[in-house]
């Protein structure tokens, strides 16, 4: 087991940069998700990390030495593919000792690590067959096992779980925490969905566009988003947002929107009053009250099972409620809301958090 | 509906069948000469068979002509320039199909342009690049010939194979602990055996089949091969068309016993996309 260090790396396809300088420290034993749209470059940073793409500048070390230089196999890395790439004329069992017999391992000592992660991964059954008279499931089993077998320094994942079908994704995301839990072994794990980097990671890293825009652990993405663009990728339903003026009068303060509304919001010190800003409310965040102080027109309820998605117009603007208030499935025409105060996440004018 | 189906269907095996007609007359017609004794060559008529069959042409073939020499000459070449076009062409597709360098579009285009030549235009430039060597009638300068003809349309046709496995797998295997190569001879290459068979198929029957070069490089027996041969049947003033017919037939075989040996690869290759790497 070993920490990584990443120190501002860069990385250009021919002229076109898609990483702009990302430092990053993950220590022995820590599980990091990288999280973010397609294209942030993501999977290119974990590519980066297992030597299959080059660096453009900057270090990336491994249990404190320089890798940038190192080819794969030097590098004593594992990773999981999207893709399996399970060695399709091999059998299970020679898939997962594939990395072994390269390194000449003695013949028992090979059955021994290829008996213990089949048994920890419920392939026992299965060491004999080819990869392609296996379920998705198994398959993804067997590409964890073939990772597991060997004790790297650090396991990649580069979106293990997203050619499984949903049920199937859940299962395998406890057990990937499970094994890590087992394993304590360093992790980093590549990801577009949010439940997996909620659920999984101890700290989640969130990139867009080949920048790095929060690290934290999970909560702390959810509870203070350093800024819109983490806001709005984390959570489900996505964030409410407004833009309009803020606005200090006194000990209060408020948000001017376009269309005439005033939203109050608590007086912050990083923001001058007069200046553009946008407000956050999370839908789960909004409480319904008949006596509350904001009206809202109803446009369309979506009922989840768990609890209700609805989507209201207030003053002009879209807002997304939920609730588990089951009364809400015909709530009529209108409702009544409020933003508490204590749930407001409020935005400078670049995007940034201002507290 | 139904009677439109069948309709359909039936329609579908008639056209297969006029194709296969078509294509196979010949092969029948070749038969044909090659048991027909000598007198009722011309005596008969057009018949779809003689009244009488023999395999006497087949004996004089063996036994009393050059042809064995034919035969094993045009073996020994096809078989050398099969291994050496198929060994070159897969590394050199799994460049094109791996690798970024430099003059990788010129070199393609080079590869596009040897292509283009009729071969006829060329015979004359080879023979005098050759024969200085000592390479003209030997069966080494014919190997040399058909390698360097056939390796920029096998390269083309293994480059496309390997195009068709995913590059996680050699990835995968580079993580695991292999270099590239490696990487490519334990697990890219496994995977491309229905390529590699497609394509020792191919470059095998078309040496097998060459006549122009072997013509203009070859001259006398010991060297000739069987298309060569073929020839020898043809004198001043008549045409053996018994004697050449059976040799005809007997040249068949290998081309058959080779693609029965590989035809098991090359249907795995037709169906090789059916699975999800």
């Amino acid at each position: 087991m070993a920490s990584i260090d990443i120190q501002s790396i860069r990385k250009s396809f021919g002229t076109f940069p898609v990483l702009h300088g990302v430092d990053l420290t993950i220590r022995d034993g820590e599980f990091i998700v990288l999280v973010g749209p397609s294209g942030c470059g993501k999977s290119t940073l974990l590519r980066m990390i297992a030597g299959l793409e080059g660096v453009t500048s900057g270090d990336i070390r491994i249990d404190g030495k320089r890798v940038n230089d190192l080819a794969p196999k030097d590098r004593d890395i594992a990773m999981v593919f999207q893709s399996y790439a399970l060695y399709p004329h091999m059998s299970v069992a020679d898939n997962m000792s594939y990395s072994l017999r390269l390194r000449r391992t003695a013949k028992e000592k090979i059955a021994s690590a290829v008996g213990n992660a089949a048994s920890k991964l419920g392939l026992d059954p299965l060491l004999e067959r080819r990869p392609r008279a296996l379920s998705g499931g198994q398959r993804q089993r067997v590409a964890m096992g073939r990772a597991i077998v060997r004790q790297p320094k650090a396991f990649l994942f580069d979106e293990p779980l997203s050619n499984l079908d949903a049920r199937l994704r859940e299962q395998m995301r406890a057990e990937i925490k499970k094994l890590h839990a087992d394993l304590r072994a360093t992790s980093i794990y590549v990801t577009h969905d949010q439940i997996e980097a909620m659920t999984l990671a101890d700290r989640i890293v969130a990139m867009h566009a080949g920048v790095v825009q929060q690290v934290g652990t999970p909560l702390d993405l959810y509870d203070r988003p350093a800024n819109l663009f983490v806001a709005g990728f984390i959570g489900s339903p996505g964030m409410n947002f407004f833009e309009g003026l803020y606005v200090v009068s006194g000990e209060k303060a408020e948000l001017r929107l376009a269309n005439g509304t005033v939203l109050p919001v608590g007086k912050r010190a990083g923001i001058e009053s007069g200046s553009v800003a946008t407000l956050g409310i999370r839908p789960e965040h909004v409480t319904l009250n008949d006596q509350g102080a904001l009206e809202a027109d109803v446009d369309l309820i979506e009922p989840t099972g768990f609890g209700i998605i609805m989507h209201v117009t207030l003053h002009d603007g879209p807002l997304k409620i939920f609730t588990l208030d089951r009364s809400m499935l015909n709530p009529g025409p209108k409702v009544r809301v409020d933003l508490p105060l204590e749930r407001l996440h409020l935005f400078g004018s670049d995007g940034n958090r201002v507290d | 509906m139904r009677t439109s189906k069948l309709l359909l269907t039936v329609a579908h095996r008639l056209a297969i069948l006029a194709y296969i007609v078509v294509a196979l007359f010949p092969l029948f017609w070749l038969l044909k000469v090659s048991v027909t004794p000598n007198d009722l060559l011309y005596s008969e008529g057009v018949r779809m068979w003689p009244s009488r069959a023999t395999f006497e042409h087949y004996t004089f073939v063996i036994a009393h002509s050059a042809f064995p020499t034919f035969f094993k000459n045009s073996l020994i070449v096809a078989g050398s320039t099969a291994i050496a076009v198929t060994i070159l062409a897969s590394l050199a597709g799994y460049a094109l199909s791996r690798f970024n360098f430099r003059a990788k579009y010129w070199i393609v285009a080079l590869m596009l342009i040897t292509q283009m030549f009729p071969l006829v235009m060329l015979v004359a430039p080879i023979f005098k690049m050759l024969s200085p060597l000592g390479l003209t009638n030997s069966l080494t300068g014919l190997v040399i010939v058909y390698t360097a003809f056939n390796v920029p349309f096998a390269t083309f046709l293994m480059q496309s194979f390997f195009d068709g496995i995913p590059k996680d797998l050699e990835e995968a295997a580079m993580i695991d602990g292999a270099t590239q190569f490696i990487a490519f001879r334990q697990i890219i290459l496994p995977l491309t055996l229905p390529g590699i068979a497609a394509t020792l198929g191919f470059v095998f029957t078309a040496a097998w089949s060459e006549l122009l070069f072997a013509l203009m490089l070859i001259s006398g027996n010991d060297a000739a091969t069987f298309p060569v041969g073929l020839l020898t049947f043809v004198s001043k003033f008549s045409v053996d068309f018994g004697q050449m017919m059976a040799a005809g037939i007997l040249a068949l075989i290998p081309a058959c016993l080779f693609f029965l040996l590989i035809q098991r690869y090359l249907v795995q290759g037709l169906t090789a996309g059916a699975v999800k790497g």
